[in-house]
Order: structure tokens, then C-alpha cells, then sequence
């Protein structure tokens, strides 16, 4: 990783991207707080320590671009823009939830901003992703499609067939993995000889760029060309983040098993939070500006919190609605 | 003035579905193996890809998961999409796509979204295929809630229920029979849609009932023919689609009849003709004059050999044989 020289940054998107980058980390500390206080069923994956990912690539979207996302998706939600509320109350079960209760945090849908879902499923999105980036290409809507997944995914088929789909059809899809080195305990290099993510790009002859997935600013730019050059006909690209989860890979895995205590210090070292809130006040941001930010974010998952929690659940007897 | 007697093949019914459908609809996109120039591997896209071209007849490599995933995901987002697996066997391949994401997307997403996809296969027995080509499991997918699964057994039946397909609102599993294809039966070249949950009545009858899907349709008519020349008037039913099942058209002939046979090519055990029997314990159990009888294939893999393979399929013969014990008692 380069170090970033404070004067070459610009400083209002960095700010933004500091902003949402909060949000997505205030909001997952907070559902650890009530999963862990035994308020919200199922079981949930966190996106604490990725989030320069889901902001770097997502600040680059339009509305109607679509996003497929993964297990841990509450950052890809957050990051395309379905409301911090909309998103708890569907982990809490709740009627005003993206999917009225019906999905829960692997299984959220909220079309109207674009997100076309979190997945139970690793790899299966790749392809589904694909066939949004088809739809778009055909209904000539000048659409790009983001499809993220982990390093996990990229050893299944769906993966394969689906770039190649992607390729041969020079479809606007942006494909972006988020490499945190560990597919639930399985270390990637236990899992594969080629530990490079980007390298395989060639094997489908489209662009493979590695991004250092800790800094937003790097992942922004590297996504802003990719969705470019996508979006002007040019086919898809697959970017590399190599970033890491600083929780276990639910909640309830302390997630020291297969790593290093020393391994997740570091990788916290380079905490993305922590990195641009440096960058920022190193660059003369004023300190106050910066609580401002943080004091409205809080602000704002907490009434994230009270809607949902004050929100009704679904009436028993609509179990067999939408199926169909 | 339309041609009422008109005969076509199976495949060719299909053919002509789609083809209307396609220009009605021109958001259909038909992606799968050798589905382009070469009008598929059973003839059942001859002559589209002419009309319809590249970007609407897409040919894929042999990446059935892929496809099917594409398909899905296309479908997601707007365009109504047909994937071909061409043997349902291969649909193996991209059962997780099917049942994981297609069958539930609308209810995960509260019915916000809907993926209007239609997994076109042909099962079942021909000239001796063996294991790998010759299943049957259509079963599987009815078990699945979020599915839609439709089983066409004469070439009208085919061009009214694909075009009904190609305006469900969500998934559809439209399974031919691979020995039906290049069967011939009456199809009126002008437009009409079959509804789904609409069985058929093949032959009226008041002694039994008896219910057959796909292929078995045919061997139910001739063993009902050579009961009739023995005095055993046999109802024969085809539901056409199994989700949704006409369940009223069937317990009414039940409870007219009093007796059921159902001829299923897929093995007894958890299979649809357990289901049309346990409709039959629940909804007709005062009528029932006789124990329901099933009459499956042998639980065994389809054997390569002739012999074997005729020995484990239903037959003519075993199904006047077992109405004439039913009967007996």
C-alpha cells in the first residue's frame, strides 16, 4: 500500500466516503449489540473492517444500477442506499423491513434502490448478477450491475461460468471480490494455488486489477473506471480488494481459531475508519467538523434502532402471501 | 377461416408457441445449448433463431448452472427468460439456481421482486438412453414451493400451456417427454392459452379412475381402450400441470368412480403418486370402494438394456393387468 500524501486527496468525496463508511460500521456494532442481547433472531455476518469496499465501489453508482450482494450484505444494503431502518427492521423480522420479515439478513431485497439482494447462497449471486447485467445490456438502460462477492466464491463453479458469461457477451457488470483472506475458517491460500484473485481475469480476458480494499479512496477510483468503462459497452472487469473482517465470520465465531490474534492487530492497524478520519484531519479538517459527523451518524442508527424495534411484525396470517 | 384438423408434431406445437409468444413479447430472451442455428437438440427451437437472432436466442457452452443463474438473474431484473437444459437430467446441474434462488425470490423479497423464468427440459425414457438421460424427477420440483410445474402430454396441450407459461408471473417448469416429440395430435393455428390447474378429462368413464402425467397419458388411453372392449369403463385424467393440481376435477372423478389408478414414469416411493393417493385418503375416503393402486416405473436406474428397461417402466399390460385385479374384488 502506498502512503496517501494529505494534499493530493480530495477532501469533500473523502469526507462523504468517511461518512457512509460510519454508518455502515455504527449500524453493524449496533446489530452485534442487540444480537448478542438475544433482540434479533436468525444469525447475522458482519461487514466490520470491509466497509472501504461497499463505499469505494457503490458511491460510483447511479440509482437505477443494480447491486447483487452476499451473506455479509448489510454493508452493500447500506452503501446502495436502502435506509439504515428499512434494513435493521428486516434483521428484527419487522413488516416495515426490505422484505416485510420475509428474508432476514441473507435474504433482503430492496429494488427500489437497486439492491437486488443479499444471498444465503456463496457463488450463487455471481451468475444472477450476470443475468441483471444481460437484462440491462438488452433493455438498453444504461444500467451497470455490481456484483460483490468473497474470495470464498471463487473457487465454485457459478463463479467460472458466470465471468465467462460475463465476458463473452461483453456484459455491464463490474465484478468485485472482497478478499478477506478467509472463506468462513478456510484460509484462501489452503484453498487455492493462485492466491490472486485479479490474475484471474486473464483467464477470461477482461481486466483484473487488486486494489488495497482498506482504502476507500483507492477502491473508489479503481471502481469508477471499471463501472465506466462497463457502462460505455466496453464488458466487465473484476477487481480484487484485498481487505479482512475484524469479527469472526458470524456473529458467535470469535473468528481466533484459524487466525492470529497478531494477524487481526494488524489488519485493525489499517482500519479503514481510521485511516481516512486521519487523512482527513491530517489534511485540515477541522476536528469539530468531524464529531459533527460522527454525532449525526449515531444520531442516525439510532433511529434506525427506534423504527425498527417500534415497528409491528408480519400477522400470522399472511405466511402464504407471495409465494407465487 | 382457422384450420381446425391441422396436425403437427410436438415439438413443432412448442415451435409455434414460442414464435407467437416471441413477437408478442419482445422482452423474451431463450438462452441454452444448441438452441440457435442448429434449432435444438430435439428440433424444439427450429427455425427461431432465424426470425429471432443472436441477441434473442442466445446458444450457451455446455454451463447449465451458469445459464440457468444468468437466466435467473435476467429474469430479476426485467426480461422474461426461457433456459433450456435441453435433458431435464442436466437441470441437476443448476438445481440450486432453481430452487435456492428462483422458486423463492418472490417470497424473500415480499413479492417485490418476481423472476419470470420458464426451465424448459425433456424427461423420460427413449431408445434406451440409460441412467444419465432418462429421469424423470418432476416430482422434486412440485415438493418445492414458489415453483410452477407444468407436464404437457399432446402436442395442444403443448402450444396452450407454453404460452400460458410465458405469462406466469414467476417460474414455470415446463417438462416434455422426450419420446412425445415427434408425436402428432391436432393444434388450431390460431391463438388460445390453456390455464393452468385446468386437468384434462381424456375419457370419461364410471368404473375407475385413472390419473397419468406426460408419456403415461398415452398408455392410460390404450389400456382404458382395452378395458372397454372387456367391459371396464376407465376415466382417464391428466392433470397437464401438477402446480397448481385441479384437485376438484380429480376428487370428482374419484368420488364418481370410487376406485383410482395412478400411472406415474417416475418410481412410487415419495413420489406424485403418493400425493394423488393421499388426495384421494383425505378428500374421497367414503367413496372409495377399492384400495388406490399406483403403478410406477421399477425403483431402479434406468437400465440401458431394452429388456430391463421395458421390464421397469409402466406397460399396456401391467396397467390392464392391475385394473383387472382391482376390479376382481
Amino acid at each position: 500500500m502506498t502512503e496517501r500524501v494529505a494534499e493530493q486527496i480530495d477532501h469533500q468525496l473523502l469526507l462523504e466516503h468517511y461518512k457512509k463508511m460510519l454508518e455502515l460500521r455504527v449500524f453493524e456494532v449496533k446489530v452485534q449489540e442487540l444480537y448478542r442481547n438475544g433482540m434479533l433472531p436468525g444469525f447475522v455476518h458482519l461487514y466490520v473492517g470491509e466497509e472501504a469496499v461497499a463505499v469505494g465501489v457503490c458511491s460510483n453508482l447511479e440509482p437505477a444500477d443494480l447491486v447483487f450482494s452476499t451473506h455479509r450484505g448489510h454493508g452493500h444494503a447500506l452503501a446502495k442506499g436502502v435506509p439504515a431502518g428499512v434494513v435493521l427492521a428486516e434483521l428484527w423480522g419487522k413488516v416495515t423491513g426490505s422484505s416485510g420479515g420475509r428474508g432476514g439478513s441473507m435474504h433482503m431485497y430492496a429494488p427500489e434502490y437497486g439492491f437486488m439482494g443479499t444471498n444465503g447462497i456463496v457463488g450463487a449471486p455471481i451468475p444472477l448478477a450476470t443475468g441483471g447485467a444481460l437484462s440491462a445490456k438488452l433493455r438498453k438502460k444504461g444500467q451497470v450491475v455490481v456484483s460483490f462477492f468473497g474470495e470464498g466464491a471463487v473457487n465454485s463453479g457459478s463463479f467460472h461460468e458466470a465471468v465467462n458469461f460475463g465476458a463473452v457477451w461483453d456484459l455491464p457488470v463490474v465484478y468485485v471480490c472482497e478478499n478477506n483472506l478467509y472463506a468462513t475458517e478456510m484460509a484462501f491460500s489452503r484453498a487455492t494455488k493462485n492466491t490472486s484473485v485479479a490474475s484471474r481475469g486473464d483467464a477470461y480476458c477482461l481486466p483484473g486489477v487488486e486494489v488495497d480494499g482498506q482504502d476507500v479512496m483507492a477502491v473508489h477510483e479503481a471502481a469508477k473506471q471499471a463501472i465506466h468503462r462497463a457502462r460505455k459497452g466496453g464488458g466487465p472487469t473484476l477487481i480484487e480488494c484485498k481487505t479482512y473482517r475484524f469479527v469472526g465470520h458470524h456473529e458467535g465465531d470469535p473468528g481466533t481459531d484459524y487466525r492470529t490474534r497478531d494477524e487481526v492487530q494488524q489488519w485493525k492497524q489499517r482500519d479503514p475508519l481510521k485511516c481516512s478520519r486521519k487523512l482527513l484531519l491530517d489534511s485540515g479538517v477541522d476536528e469539530k467538523e468531524l464529531q459533527a459527523v460522527d454525532q449525526e451518524v449515531e444520531s442516525l442508527i439510532d433511529q434506525a434502532v427506534e423504527f425498527a424495534q417500534g415497528s409491528s411484525e408480519p400477522l400470522p396470517g399472511s405466511v402464504n402471501d407471495h409465494v407465487f | 377461416m382457422p384450420v381446425q384438423d391441422r396436425v403437427i408434431t410436438y415439438s413443432d406445437a412448442g415451435v409455434e408457441a414460442l414464435r407467437e409468444e416471441m413477437r408478442r413479447d419482445d422482452t423474451i430472451v431463450y438462452i441454452g445449448q444448441g438452441i440457435g442455428p442448429r434449432g435444438g437438440n430435439f428440433r424444439q427451437t427450429k427455425g427461431l433463431w432465424k426470425e429471432f437472432g443472436d441477441d434473442r436466442l442466445r446458444d450457451t457452452g455446455i454451463c447449465e448452472l451458469g445459464a440457468t443463474g444468468v437466466a435467473i438473474g435476467a429474469a430479476m431484473a426485467g426480461t422474461r427468460t426461457i433456459v433450456d437444459e435441453v435433458f431435464l437430467d442436466f437441470a441437476l446441474e443448476a438445481i440450486t439456481q432453481i430452487i435456492q434462488q428462483a422458486a423463492n425470490i418472490s417470497y424473500m423479497s415480499n413479492g417485490k421482486i418476481k423472476a419470470p423464468v420458464l426451465v424448459r427440459g425433456a424427461m423420460g425414457a427413449v431408445r434406451n438412453a440409460g441412467a444419465h438421460h432418462s429421469h424423470t424427477f418432476y416430482n422434486w420440483f412440485a415438493n418445492t414451493p414458489g415453483l410452477k410445474v407444468a407436464l404437457p402430454s399432446t402436442p395442444y396441450d403443448v402450444k396452450g400451456l407454453f404460452k400460458t407459461a410465458l405469462r406466469e408471473p414467476g417460474p414455470v417448469v415446463f417438462i416434455e417427454h422426450k419420446s412425445l416429440y415427434n408425436s402428432k395430435g391436432i393444434v388450431p393455428e390460431e391463438e388460445y392459452l390453456i390455464p393452468f390447474g385446468e386437468a384434462r378429462i381424456v375419457r370419461e368413464g364410471k368404473d375407475l379412475t385413472i390419473i397419468a402425467m406426460s408419456r403415461m397419458v398415452d398408455l392410460a388411453s390404450k389400456a382404458a381402450a382395452a378395458l372397454a372392449e372387456q367391459g371396464i369403463a376407465a376415466e382417464v385424467i391428466d392433470p397437464r400441470t401438477i402446480v397448481p393440481l385441479d384437485r376438484k376435477r380429480i376428487t370428482n372423478s374419484i368420488k364418481k368412480t370410487g376406485r383410482l389408478v395412478v400411472i406415474d414414469e417416475s418410481p412410487s416411493s415419495c413420489g406424485f403418486a403418493a400425493e394423488l393417493l393421499a388426495i384421494a385418503a383425505e378428500d374421497c375416503f367414503r367413496d372409495l370402494r377399492e384400495a388406490p393402486k399406483r403403478i410406477c416405473s421399477l425403483p431402479v436406474p434406468n437400465p440401458f438394456s431394452p429388456v430391463l428397461e421395458n421390464q421397469m417402466i409402466p406397460s399396456v399390460d401391467r396397467i390392464v393387468s392391475d385394473v383387472h385385479k382391482m376390479m376382481k374384488n
